[in-house]
């Protein structure tokens, strides 16, 4: 854990300055804060002194009982410290303002500086997060679920940020302030102080059970709670089920149930944490009694015996109340910081699993940076999504492709076609044997050359928000307007450019939102012909496109790019029935590979979809 | 603790926060009253230790030091001494002082573990009740409201409003109260000692609050902006971490990161504002507590050495000062000073809790207050037996046949048999808005038909099925269910009568026998797999580690598209209604396996009236009839055979030339 912390706390980084200065700018502050009763009081005790008749039973004269008097010198003797000085009231007035102006300043800045501090590392913290998260490859992507990764990069980081700003503003400061009061309570009491030895061990030792005892429940429950919410989000999201099956009475008694056991446990645990304030009070008021009582009576004792054992004035037990306060009231504020501390650990350890995370795929030591061109050729090659896994999503592939080829692949669902073309560019390491593109294995490309050469419209393909343009831009940051075109008019998406008045500067929303299914498609395919890739792979990217279009694409990319090598996964046969070479896999193999008039001869499984979808296309 | 979050939307409406207390003492009068009652006691009872060190302070100093010349030192715990502290006069010794102060602080223990108890409790409970009223009436409201909300909205309810009122409840409304009635002690304290230092007290306090004001507001426009700023990061994350496959094959990652690392530095701008103003509201506070502290000692003091000065207090009123009192006015009064301005800062830094409180409470109220669907239907659906002449008996036992039960407005009663005739006549309807979805829509469906419904996306294809089990109510024409108009029939039997499968499937935490189970609770094990069967699910799911008892979570995340397409389809089937809606059922099951489950389809579509909504022209061919429509209009109907004849859009659609979605 110790490891993660330190792993987060790198994040820092410039803003270590900030995260120096603001316990400083704290400890000055909290100074100031123990200082100023200490000067308040003896504000008071000198007017008290210059004013009063009598001192210490004795008749004397006053010092102070004009305007003028203010600035004069009047002797000032601390009980507490056992100090005597000479002070003028006006003296200690300024001094008063000067500190609170002091303390101010020092509030405000560590303000600012815990502020910037704390936000500056939680804004590393996400950039980050964000790095490492594009640095992933498919496996790892695979690892985490997308809405784990989002909240992870929003609610966990701003955990952390408020973790760490109670960090550097409190966590110095408390402990500081313990201490203060401690040294001061001994310096005012003596040997009574002894009694807060006893007392804050009592109250820390039933905070630390109280605390340990409602967080174990509270850890508990919140994960109910979480489970709670998750039983509402189905609920709302299947709301047309519920209601279709007119379940809306049993879903009301699932979610009542839960809610009630639940609230059981709430209840619980809250009534544990309702004894902290009792504890406190309790504590405070005791030591209140015994200091009183007992100060009391030895005040008494040592004035009318001064060979008494212990002595103590009336100021010192004042001061030894006020500490006494302190002293509690840090002892409280360090174990709700340790809460804060404890609940933010988990958040800490999910980010840190994220930048732990090591991307299973990299750069070899030597990369090659170029693609001599379009060989695409499989040796021996077996696949697996994970290691443990028993089944092979492929096994023992061997297949050969020409620069310039067009190949279709037709498999039914889980036959392993999207696995078998992610290989191609390396979104995939394969497990056992070797992929070739251009005769050199994949993994001695250097990935970027890689994927740039080897184009892939994936299958749950997105536009991101923007415009056309800056979409197609993806596959060329530099294109020109008439390379833009040239590309959309190959794969027939120019006519969804033109249909738009701003044309290519075209808004698009969130996810590509505002366009349909085909229209999408062609987008993402145009986007992938701008890369000028040498193999371009459409992994069922024109399932929504009809079959007019989807032929004059298929047209298009062979007669204008007729260099590059096609790789087509289709459901649809007459998307492929063309190809020069068709590959037919079932569960995880090679079933047949051959053209379409020789497959519908001789492949079982390619002459059923055949005849299954000749029913539809039928009609001819 | 959850993260500080100022919500864009941070108004609550006029009249929450009565709303909320009124409920709140409504439920529990007597549990609230005497936990306020404790609050105050507690109140009382810190507030008086200070000035019972007071007293016992000033019972000493007597004691020991007395001022008469000649007379020693005697026993503070014993005997009587006059002492005078806080504007009040006393006879008392060390010992009575103490006891008091035992008793007090005994009943002030109690007082603080009795109301934080209750809160906690009251708390919880008030919760649990709200959250189950939230979604108690989340079920009842109609379709429209689930689709005019965003779904993260809804949600946003149950999750971080409902815990702003928690926050508010249990912690702001007992910390107000405590520190509201600490200054209200110490200022009537404060009265009465002295009017003229109370009045320089009432100056800084008015610049306390100007500060909290001024500070708060414009933490509050920061908070917004850091709010929408989150809005746009969380959105960007969204969708690069969903695109993020098409990034990596693209080779976008240094692109999209400079994306990120700009809005992220946005956010880090008006985020270290907002935190900055948040952070030095305390340490402003508390110096004005300091300044008002000296200064009302240089006030107290000019008021002590320049002569002809009177004292106004509400306990003496006006009397001239004389020194040796007078400062003992001023020192407890310097007292009350710093515990005014602790107060008055505990009690701003409630503010916030509270503007976020009534704002989740405003939006949870609105949920409430929306009007659930409504139902005037009196035709209900019951288990019948046919005598021997074939009269429809109504029963009590579970048989499988059905009536529907229609009583007249003349008191006799009449039994229609259940058959799954469904006739839309003239049928218009548009969302609320002027333009009409559907238009002058005609479709006759009689037992045992498939009927299919063809179209492009927005046509108004499922907008028709969710006019037939009344998700919506129609604008003009009539739906009838074998014959009875369904505005007469009782939502509840007429969506029981109606079996459905939708595009999206939306399985539920469980088991897969408990998804199954879902069409129809009270169906066996038996017919749960039998369903399956028919599905063609029974296959895949024995192949799963737990067979029928795997559980399901995250919405089914561990099951394919088409594998989760084949458990609604088994729904559909267990539920065993005559009418069957199936909108896309299998548009994402790959045509071979489409084919296995079309095997089950059709035996489940065998003998049921069923509409077919499809993307797959393929799916409906053997339709008795397909409706082919196009902006809200049947523009043409017939079988297959006439269509193809007809040459018409259908043709097209089939042969390719247009695209469907």
């Amino acid at each position: 854990m110790w490891q993660k912390i330190k792993l987060i706390l790198k994040s820092v980084r410039q803003y270590k300055k900030y995260a120096i200065i603001t316990p400083i700018f704290m400890l000055f502050e909290a100074l100031i804060e123990c200082v100023m009763p200490f000067l308040m009081s003896a504000l008071i005790d000198t007017v008290d002194y210059g004013i009063s008749t009598t001192y210490k039973g004795l008749p004397k004269e006053r010092t102070i009982n004009t305007l003028s008097d203010i600035f004069r010198s009047t002797p000032y003797i601390n009980e507490t410290l056992g100090l005597t000085m000479d002070v003028t009231v006006f003296g200690l007035m300024i001094t008063l303002i000067v500190l609170a102006g002091l303390s101010l300043t020092c509030g405000i800045l560590g303000g600012r500086t815990a502020a910037k501090a704390s936000v500056g590392m939680a804004t590393n913290l996400r950039s980050d997060l964000y790095k490492k998260i594009q640095s992933f490859s498919f496996a790892n992507i695979d690892k985490f679920s997308s809405a784990s990764l989002v909240t992870r990069m929003t609610t966990d980081v701003s955990n952390v940020q408020m973790a760490f700003q109670m960090l550097i503003r409190i966590v110095i400061r408390a402990p500081l302030m313990m201490i203060f009061s401690a040294v001061m309570a001994f310096i005012a009491g003596g040997i009574m102080a002894t009694i807060f030895v006893v007392l804050v061990p009592i109250i820390a030792f039933g905070l630390f059970l109280i605390i340990r005892k409602a967080m174990k429940i509270f850890l508990r429950v919140f994960k109910r709670y979480d489970k709670l919410n998750e039983s509402v989000e189905e609920n709302v999201s299947g709301i047309r089920v519920v209601k279709s099956y007119v379940r809306e009475d049993y879903e009301k008694q699932k979610f009542n149930t839960a809610s009630d056991n639940m609230t059981g446990d709430f209840v619980t645990a809250e009534k544990i944490v309702a004894l902290n304030s009792p504890l406190l009070n309790t504590t405070i008021h005791v030591s209140n009694i015994v200091v009183i009582g007992l100060g009391s009576y030895i005040i008494y004792q040592s004035t009318i015996d001064s060979n008494y054992w212990a002595k103590l004035t009336v100021g010192q037990m004042s001061s030894l109340i006020t500490y006494g306060i302190q002293i509690l009231m840090s002892v409280m504020m360090i174990s709700m910081i340790m809460v804060m501390l404890v609940m933010s650990l988990e958040a800490i350890r999910r980010i840190a699993e994220v930048l732990q995370e090591e991307p299973t795929i990299k750069d070899p030591k030597n990369p090659i940076y170029e693609v001599k061109n379009g060989d695409i050729e499989f040796k021996n090659v077996s696949f697996k999504y994970k290691e443990t896994a028993e089944r092979c999503a492929l096994s023992n592939i061997n297949l050969k492709i020409k620069s310039g080829q067009f190949v279709g692949i037709l498999g039914s669902t889980g036959s392993g076609k999207t696995s078998l073309v992610n290989l191609i560019s390396r979104l995939y390491d394969v497990s056992e044997g070797s992929i070739l593109v251009g005769d050199e294995d994949v993994r001695n490309y250097d990935l970027k050359v890689l994927r740039d050469n080897v184009a892939v419209v994936l299958q749950k393909n997105v536009l991101f928000s923007g415009t056309i343009e800056s979409n197609l831009r993806w596959g060329n940051i530099d294109a020109t307007e008439e390379e833009m075109k040239r590309a959309c008019e190959i794969c027939q998406a120019m006519e969804i450019v033109e249909a738009k008045p701003e044309g290519f500067k075209s808004v698009v929303e969130q996810g590509g939102a505002n366009f349909s299914g085909g229209q999408k498609q062609r987008l993402c395919i145009a986007r992938a012909i701008l890369k000028k890739p040498k193999i371009m792979i459409l992994d069922d990217s024109t399932s929504a496109v009809d079959t007019k279009t989807d032929k004059l694409i298929r047209r298009g990319l062979k007669n204008d790019l007729p260099e590059m090598t096609k790789i087509v996964i289709a459901q649809r046969i007459s998307s492929i029935e063309d190809a020069d070479l068709i590959v037919v896999l079932d569960d995880g193999k090679i079933d047949a590979i051959g053209t379409h008039d020789e497959l519908l001869k001789s492949c079982e499984i390619y002459k059923e979809v055949y005849t299954s979808q000749n029913r539809i296309g039928g009609n001819k | 603790m959850p993260p500080m979050r100022m919500k864009e939307r941070a108004r609550a409406k006029k009249g929450t926060v009565k709303r909320l207390l009124k409920t709140l003492f409504k439920l529990y009068p007597i549990r609230l009253s005497f936990a306020i009652f404790c609050i105050v006691f507690n109140v009382f009872a810190n507030l008086s230790s200070s000035i019972f060190a007071n007293f016992v302070t000033v019972c000493i100093k007597t004691a020991i030091s007395p001022e008469m010349p000649g007379v020693g030192p005697s026993n503070p715990f014993i005997g009587t001494y006059q002492i005078k502290a806080m504007g009040i006069s006393l006879n008392t010794n060390v010992t009575y002082l103490l006891l008091t102060m035992g008793i007090i602080y005994a009943f002030g223990i109690f007082a603080a573990w009795w109301w934080n108890r209750t809160m906690a409790i009251v708390t919880q409970q008030y919760m649990n009740r709200f959250r189950k009223e939230m979604f108690n009436h989340l079920q009842d409201l109609p379709i429209k409201y689930f689709d005019t909300h965003k779904y993260g909205e809804v949600m946003s309810l149950f999750t971080n409003d409902i815990d702003t009122i928690r926050q508010f409840i249990s912690q702001a409304l007992p910390t107000m109260l405590q520190a509201g009635l600490a200054v209200i002690f110490c200022f009537t304290a404060m009265l009465m000692n002295s009017v003229w230092l109370t009045l320089v007290t009432i100056v800084f306090a008015a610049a306390m609050f100007y500060v909290i004001k001024v500070i708060g507001g414009r933490a509050g426009k920061y908070f917004i902006k850091q709010q929408k700023q989150v809005a746009v990061v969380e959105g960007n994350i969204q969708e690069s971490i969903n695109g993020l496959k098409v990034i990596k094959v693209f080779t976008h990652e240094e692109e999209s990161t400079k994306q990120f690392d700009e809005i992220n530095d946005q956010l880090k701008d008006y985020s270290t504002t907002a935190n900055i103003h948040g952070n030095i509201t305390g340490p402003i506070n508390m110096n004005i507590g300091n300044f008002m502290y000296v200064l009302t000692a240089v006030v107290a003091f000019l008021m002590l050495v320049v002569p002809g000065f009177y004292n106004l207090s509400l306990l003496e009123g006006l009397s001239p000062i004389s020194i040796s009192t007078f400062w003992g006015i001023v020192i407890s009064f310097l007292m009350m000073t710093r515990m005014f301005a602790n107060n008055v800062n505990n009690f701003s830094q409630q503010i916030t809790f509270i503007v976020m409180g009534m704002a989740g409470a405003s939006r949870c109220f609105d949920l409430i207050d929306e009007k659930p669907e409504k139902d005037e239907g009196y035709v209900t659906l019951v288990h019948i037996k046919k005598d021997k002449d074939g009269n429809l008996i109504e029963t009590d036992e579970r048989t499988r046949d059905f009536a529907w039960k229609h009583p007249h407005k003349d008191g006799t009663t009449t039994y229609t048999e259940l058959k799954g005739d469904i006739l839309l006549d003239h049928v218009d309807f548009s969302y609320g808005g002027s333009k009409l979805v559907l238009q002058d829509v005609s479709i006759y469906a009689h037992p045992g038909q498939k009927i299919a419904l063809v179209g492009a996306t927005g046509a108004g294809k499922t907008t028709i099925t969710n006019l037939i089990n009344r998700f919506y109510p129609i604008n003009d024409g009539k739906v009838r269910y074998d014959g009875i108009n369904i505005n007469k029939i009782r939502k509840e039997d007429l969506r029981r009568s109606l079996g459905i499968v939708l595009q999206d499937v939306n399985l539920f935490t469980g088991t897969v026998m408990d998804n199954i189970r879902y069409g129809r609770l009270d169906a066996t094990d038996e017919e749960c797999i039998e369903a399956a069967k028919i599905a063609n699910a029974h296959d895949f799911i024995t192949r799963l580690p737990e067979g029928y008892q795997t559980m399901l979570s995250g919405d089914g995340a561990n099951l394919s598209q088409g594998q989760r397409q084949l458990l609604s389809i088994a729904r559909a089937a267990v539920a065993d209604a005559p009418v069957m809606i199936l909108d896309e059922a299998t548009s994402s099951i790959d045509t071979r396996t489409e084919r296995l489950v079309q095997k089950g389809m059709d035996q489940l579509m065998a003998g049921r009236t069923v509409f077919v909504i499809a993307h797959r022209l393929s799916t409906i061919q053997n339709a008795e009839a397909i409706m082919v429509l196009d902006h809200g209009k049947i523009i043409e109907r017939g079988n297959h055979n006439d269509l193809i004849a007809k040459k018409g859009y259908y043709y097209q659609l089939y042969t390719g030339a247009f695209e469907l979605e």
